[in-house]
């Protein structure tokens, strides 16, 4: 059984990034590499990352890393795969380093999703990591596909009037082989999910749920109990999705399972200060009710995926 | 191997015989059948390489860049719309150092929707640290993109490369050639050797933030680059003439120059029609000569002030515009000579959108401009056809409704 303990302890990403306090993408990252080990491929399209990983010329990250133009993802997973494959049939290279894509919401939702479907129709053997903080951080808090009703960000200074979209079920829809998604507050759950996606063949999509606490208003102390309670809430359910079949994980097949009470989404919305513009409005009621209702509908569609729970 | 193929085919098996490793590319008209016969070779296991049929031609050239940065050899096509839709990746291909070949086969961009020659989408691209040659016959095809790795993969260079063909005139049409074999071609062009590459083994972090304190360094390498190119074009070209008894020129190729009063200066296959020209005027007792610019970057410098000494006078064709000003290479050219001579230089803007460039227009424009006839900037073949009444026809009748 694998164990906070267990995990390796070889760090990849190193001392002296340049992230905010409480960054969800530098811990992701610590997750991530622990679970992949040091023959990977990191490539960076533009988002926080490209920032946090330290300017030129110092690096936080200890694998080869490639940072790329916003939209290329997928395709630039591809080319790397590409390349790796030829070099091992030169004679170069033993094992083909595994590929790791690492995108923004904005990079994932949005600007890159041509990129990511081409190179997941392709069946591109890589790992496709979306953190997902539901707006354009790196340039100061803007909205994106990502971001969830009635939240503020500077371009829905009113709260956003729209459901997010759910790009994993896209990805599913596709027909890749692996599609995860993990929240920091189950470093256990993402580890074992980021080594499953290694052992499989194709295009594997992993979306953590990254909290920005100077984009969602909360102290960067929180970042854990923020993304804690989006899971205990139903606002991020914690689930891998495999052979066909969408299995809950964590805490998320608890309260599927009836094992733990649901906490209500006021309290998650509570926690942030981005929700507070709507919340304060006569309307803030209906978006709380809305957003309630869109996670009870969100676990009733993949409930009908899951055989044992229907 | 003596082959009669399209110029496109040609370009598929000179990509072959360079030992390109990885593909990845998206159909346009007119590039399509490069990449059509690449795939075909792969397919039939006849070419070992990499095809990745990516989603868009700005994927193309990620995909194209990420490649290379692995330690592979990486090859792409493109045309017009493809190009500019990839415009972005240009830049980043020469910004982050990755030294591909890709062909551009000159098309016309829309709207309206036009797929024949001119060279306005790779001068759109003037500017994005790429070595840009433009070639005038199909067997220039095949051995510019066979030199192009030599040049580009030199540590002194590290750009991409650019090949551009004239569409249809070169790409559509058969010619016999010669295809070097890729065992005659593995001395010149040994497999690629980076100078660096993305291994585990030794990690780097690439393109990442640079501060302004650091920033202006790494343009201006791009520019020795480009500089260096230029020695390591004069003895690629050399060396590969001596090894396949070929030469199309370097930087630039010359015809009948030597005694000439005129000097024509063109890119791409107006420059043979002017070489028909030049023939023709010479029957007639005009002096002519071309002077075909081969690689438009890194630009002919050199060769351009010496050619300033040397003629009386000089028409430079563009198939292309830089609107607000005047044709491109007209641009340059006088830049170049700024300061070294004070000739007349002539602008002819021909064959945009496909329009078929005649030698008898160009024996007519020359001696124009050799009897001081013809402006600075003359439209060519600007005429109103048909079609066009039809629209100011219905220009008026916009004013009769709407006022």
């Amino acid at each position: 059984m694998v164990t906070l303990k267990s995990l390796p302890e070889e760090e990849l990403f190193l001392a002296g990034s340049t992230a905010c306090h409480g960054c969800p993408s530098s811990l992701a990252l610590r997750i991530a590499f622990k679970a992949l080990g040091s023959n990977v491929l990191l490539i960076v399209v533009a988002s926080c990352t490209s920032v946090l990983q330290g300017s030129y010329p110092f690096s936080a990250i200890n694998v080869p890393l490639l940072n790329m133009a916003f939209a290329t993802g997928g395709a630039s997973a591809s080319g790397a795969v590409a390349g790796y494959k030829a070099l091992k049939k030169r004679g170069e290279i033993e094992e083909e380093p595994t590929v790791l894509v690492w995108a923004g919401d904005g990079g994932t939702y949005d600007i890159g999703i041509q990129s990511l479907s081409g190179a997941a129709e392709r069946e591109t053997n890589f790992i496709y990591f979306c953190y997902n903080n539901e707006m354009y951080s790196n340039t100061g808090t803007q909205r994106s596909g990502a971001t969830p009703l009635g939240a503020w960000t500077t371009t829905t200074p009113a709260g956003k009037p729209q459901h997010r979209k759910d790009i994993a079920q896209i990805m599913i829809a596709h027909g890749i082989p692996y599609v995860a998604t993990v929240s920091l507050a189950y470093p256990l759950d993402f580890f074992q999910k980021m080594q499953k996606a290694k052992s499989i063949v194709g295009t594997k999509y992993i979306e953590l749920l990254a909290p920005c606490p100077p984009g969602w208003k909360f102290p960067s102390s929180k970042t854990i109990e923020v993304s804690r309670l989006a899971v205990q809430s139903g606002m991020w359910l914690l689930y891998e999705h495999e052979n066909g079949e969408t299995r809950f994980t964590a805490a998320t097949k608890k309260i599927i399972e009836g094992k733990v009470r649901k906490r209500p989404v006021k309290e998650y919305l509570d926690m942030q200060g981005r929700f507070k513009p709507v919340l304060e409005k006569p309307e803030g009621k209906e978006a709380e009710e809305l957003l309630e209702r869109k996670v009870t509908e969100s676990i009733k569609r993949l409930k009908g995926w899951v055989p044992e729970y229907i | 191997m003596r082959v009669l193929e399209t110029g496109n085919h040609l370009v598929a098996l000179a990509a072959r015989a360079a030992g390109v490793e990885v593909v990845p590319a998206y159909p346009i008209t007119p590039q399509t059948q490069v990449i059509e016969k690449i795939a075909e070779l792969i397919a039939a296991g006849q070419m070992d390489a990499e095809y990745i049929p990516v989603e868009s031609e700005h994927s193309a050239c990620a995909a194209l860049v990420a490649a290379s940065l692995t330690g592979a050899r990486a090859f792409s096509a493109t045309s017009a719309h493809g190009l500019a839709y990839m415009h972005e990746m240009v830049h980043f291909a020469a910004g982050i150092r990755a030294p591909v070949v890709m062909v551009n086969v000159n098309r016309a961009l829309g709207p309206g929707w036009n797929i024949w020659c001119d060279h306005q989408d790779s001068i759109s691209q003037r500017d994005t640290g790429w070595l840009q040659l433009y070639a005038a016959s199909h067997q220039e095809v095949v051995d510019s993109v066979i030199q192009g790795y030599r040049i580009a993969e030199d540590w002194s260079v590290l750009l991409p490369h650019m090949i551009n063909i004239d569409a249809f005139v070169l790409s559509h049409t058969y010619m016999d050639a010669e295809v070097p074999e890729i065992d005659e071609v593995k001395d010149f062009l040994p497999p690629y050797k980076p100078r660096w590459k993305f291994d585990p083994r030794l990690p780097v972090t690439h393109g990442s933030v640079v501060y302004p304190d650091d920033f202006s360094e790494t343009r201006q390498s791009m520019q020795i680059g480009q500089e260096n190119a230029r020695r390591v074009i004069r003895e690629v070209c050399k060396e590969y003439s001596e090894l396949f008894g070929r030469w199309h020129g370097d930087l630039v190729e010359e015809y009948r120059i030597d005694d000439a009063d005129i000097a024509i200066v063109a890119m791409g296959t107006i420059a043979s029609e002017s070489k028909v020209a030049v023939d023709v005027l010479r029957e007639e007792g005009v002096c002519a000569g071309v002077f075909r610019v081969r690689y438009f970057r890194p630009f002919p410098i050199e060769e351009i002030r010496s050619l300033g000494h040397r003629v009386k006078s000089v028409l430079v064709i563009d198939r292309d515009y830089s609107y607000g000003m005047e044709g491109a290479l007209f641009t340059e050219l006088k830049g170049a000579l700024y300061g070294y001579s004070e000739i007349p230089v002539r602008n002819l803007i021909v064959g945009l959108g496909g329009r078929d460039v005649s030698y008898e227009l160009i024996v007519d424009m020359a001696k124009k401009a050799l009897s001081g006839e013809l402006g600075e900037i003359t439209w060519g073949d600007s005429r109103l056809t048909s079609a066009h009444r039809v629209t100011l026809e219905c220009l008026e009748d916009f004013k009769k409704i709407f006022g």
